[in-house]
């Protein structure tokens, strides 16, 4: 699983919002990477940056106030946060395309569904027909499941219900074949049934297609159930990265560690809820020292002080404690165990 | 906790109007809530989960009188809360209070947290200006806030605190019931622990009684003590926690359980997963609600609305599924005599 290609590299990112009251770190030095046809997961609460990374990677930072002010995202050998806003046009939606947590907002009220996606169709292929762009659009529709297809392209947004509204968003995301699709809170919005159709179609279509997926959430069940490896994002910083199914069996940061205690199971009746005192902090609001330290049940003095790199402490387990300061390992020696 | 039942329901429905054109003829209804009936012991929380519009809500605030019912009873603490004067049910809302979803929307910006907790007091005419500001100050603390939090207002709180501060407000009146409608669904999950455990412990300390109405169906068994599961305006399972979800009976209970995404990536089950979406409230389907959706559909669920029926002591389950296994039991039975 480790031999496929990263696709897209993302090296101390930093995105930072210049507001009145001063200038607040939303990203602050994160690495991850993306390999081809993986499902890769952010997790966190809000305000952690987690939609500002997925943002940033499309180069739709709302700027002003925000911008990206250093690091570089590497997609095909070219720096995406240098690229000018026409040749960033060609990346989106041909290569890397998103979907939004609220579909209804996503989708212009005034035009119908056909319309909408044969100008994304035609935007990318300018020399199809627009017979041939609505004959591309129903196909998407149909592989995104969706019955009736060729009516549903004279439907309007409101006529459709939440599910097969971010159906359609999916479809319209894939109509180029992106490489990549950051979905980013997609099912947030739904019901538990209609979230099981989706993420269903989604880990379907990661397969069937190949289209590694970003997938951006705050709910672990979700993450657990559809990726391979997670990121866990904590005020603006990458705390813990690891495999999924380590992440859950041996979580090393007490953040995830509180963070999976703190979910009510549905499978069995816990007697109390472990909970983590406190609050998420304010982005920016911490500035020296661990930002989990005010929160954290094994802080010591050194947290105060420092902010913890990014130990290794598995081969592909990274966090950011100073409990895990012992016994690490060298990152290029990782990396080319890793590669071999 | 004791088994008298401090809340009857009985055929409660809540019908909306459809109207249209220029004089508003009615030409339809939605049945937010058609034919509900349950009960809630006192000291024990009654879970009520379904999807975004099963009427879930709306039984809330039925159940409150902000909402008129258009039929049926309420029985609370032997008082039939229908029959009663505006004004009556106005001085029994001492006993009933609630805890809404959006802690941003439902406290007012413009008044400090001393004012917001105070108004219920002066509303209800309970104790004298320095008494209540005792008072205040005491469930401040109370829910895990200081005194000093009295004179600052709604935005200078977090989420969580916003919640604390709703959850303050119901309990000033020293009320028997809350209704909390999706009290921590609005929160992140280190949060929304805190909320839950805070509720629990409010529970046993100031002996209530809650109706906890959500859509999480992991938050909803780890508060609840009996769960109901609307669909469609209708009831169409109710258990004791632990029943509904080790034996699910309704095939709509089943899936959705079996829909929720568990936070374990080494946990197999059996998926189900249920085709289509919620049909339109305004026009629902004939006979069973859930016929439409039903991996186990058979002939009579598309002519006839299956009762709610009592399976085994407390299990209640409307579903013909079980009751032709009934009547066929009573059919042997029958023929064996």
């Amino acid at each position: 699983m480790n031999k496929r290609k990263r696709i897209l590299e993302v090296n101390d990112l930093q995105t930072t919002f210049f507001t009145d009251s001063g200038e607040i770190p939303a990203v602050d030095h994160i690495n991850f990477h993306l390999r081809d046809g993986e499902i890769l997961g952010i997790v966190g609460e809000s305000g952690c940056g987690k939609s500002v990374t997925s943002l940033s990677v499309m180069g739709l930072v709302p700027s002003p106030p925000g911008k990206i002010v250093g690091g570089e995202i590497l997609y095909n050998d070219q720096d995406l946060t240098r690229l000018s806003e026409k040749e960033m046009r060609q990346i989106r939606g041909n290569d890397i395309a998103m979907i939004f947590q609220e579909p209804m907002t996503s989708l212009n009220p005034l035009f119908t569904i056909g319309n909408q996606m044969v100008e994304a169709i035609l935007l990318h292929e300018k020399d199809w027909s627009k017979k041939k762009a609505q004959e591309r659009a129903v196909e998407m529709l149909k592989l995104v499941g969706l019955p009736r297809a060729d009516a549903l392209l004279k439907d309007y947004p409101h006529q459709l219900s939440g599910g097969m509204r971010q159906r359609v968003m999916i479809a319209m995301a894939l109509v180029c074949n992106p490489r990549i699709l950051i979905a980013d809170e997609p099912t947030t919005a739904l019901d538990v049934t209609i979230q099981a159709q989706i993420l269903k179609l989604m880990k379907d279509l990661n397969v069937r297609l190949g289209t590694a997926i970003l997938l951006i959430t705050h709910d672990l069940g979700v993450v657990a159930e559809s990726c391979e490896r997670v990121v866990v994002m904590y005020a603006g910083q990458i705390i813990e990265e690891a495999p999924t199914k380590l992440i859950f069996e041996d979580p090393q940061h007490p953040y995830t560690k509180g963070l999976i205690q703190s979910v009510p199971d549905m499978r069995y009746k816990k007697d109390r809820l472990y909970s983590i005192p406190g609050n998420v902090p304010k982005p920016g609001s911490i500035t020296s020292g661990c930002r989990f330290a005010a929160r954290c049940e094994f802080a010591f003095e050194r947290c105060w002080k420092e902010n913890p790199e990014l130990y290794e402490t598995a081969d592909v387990h990274q966090t950011r404690c100073f409990l895990y300061d012992e016994g690490r390992v060298k990152p290029d020696v990782h990396n080319a165990f890793i590669e071999s | 906790m004791s088994t008298t039942p401090l809340l009857k329901v009985k055929n409660l429905k809540k019908h909306f109007p459809i109207r249209k054109g220029m004089f508003g003829k009615t030409v339809g209804h939605v049945k937010a809530v058609d034919d509900v009936s349950f009960f809630v012991n006192e000291g024990e929380t009654l879970g009520i989960v379904g999807e975004s519009g099963c009427g879930k809500s709306t039984t809330g605030r039925v159940l409150m009188r902000l909402l008129e019912p258009t039929e049926g009873e309420i029985e609370f603490d032997g008082k039939a809360l229908t029959s009663l004067s505006l004004e009556e049910m106005r001085k029994t809302r001492r006993d009933i209070q609630m805890v809404f979803q959006d802690p941003y929307a439902s406290l007012n910006p413009r008044h400090t947290i001393g004012k917001i907790l105070e108004e219920p007091l002066i509303v209800h005419g309970i104790s004298d200006s320095k008494e209540r500001k005792k008072k205040v100050n005491e469930f401040l603390e109370i829910v895990g806030l200081n005194a000093y939090h009295a004179k600052r207002y709604p935005h200078q709180f977090s989420g969580g605190q916003r919640q604390r501060i709703g959850i303050a407000r119901a309990l000033m009146t020293n009320p028997k019931l809350i209704i909390a409608d999706e009290p921590v669904s609005a929160l992140d999950v280190s949060i929304q622990a805190q909320v839950l455990n805070l509720m629990q412990d409010l529970q046993k300390e100031f002996n209530l009684t809650y109706i906890f109405i959500a859509h999480d169906l992991g938050v909803v068994r780890h508060i609840s003590d009996r769960v109901a599961v609307m669909y469609l305006g209708k009831m169409v399972e109710v258990a004791d926690s632990e029943q509904l979800y080790e034996k699910p009976l309704h095939p709509y209970t089943q899936a959705l359980l079996s829909a929720v995404p568990v936070p374990d990536p080494d946990f197999q089950k059996e998926q189900i997963i249920i085709e289509g979406d919620i049909p339109n409230p305004a026009d629902p389907p004939t006979g069973c609600t859930f016929h439409t959706r039903c991996p186990f559909k058979m002939d009579i669920c598309t002519k006839v609305t299956p009762q709610l029926t009592e399976q085994s002591t407390g299990h209640s389950v409307a579903c013909h599924l079980y009751e032709s296994q009934v009547d066929n039991d009573i059919k042997q039975l029958e023929g064996s005599l």
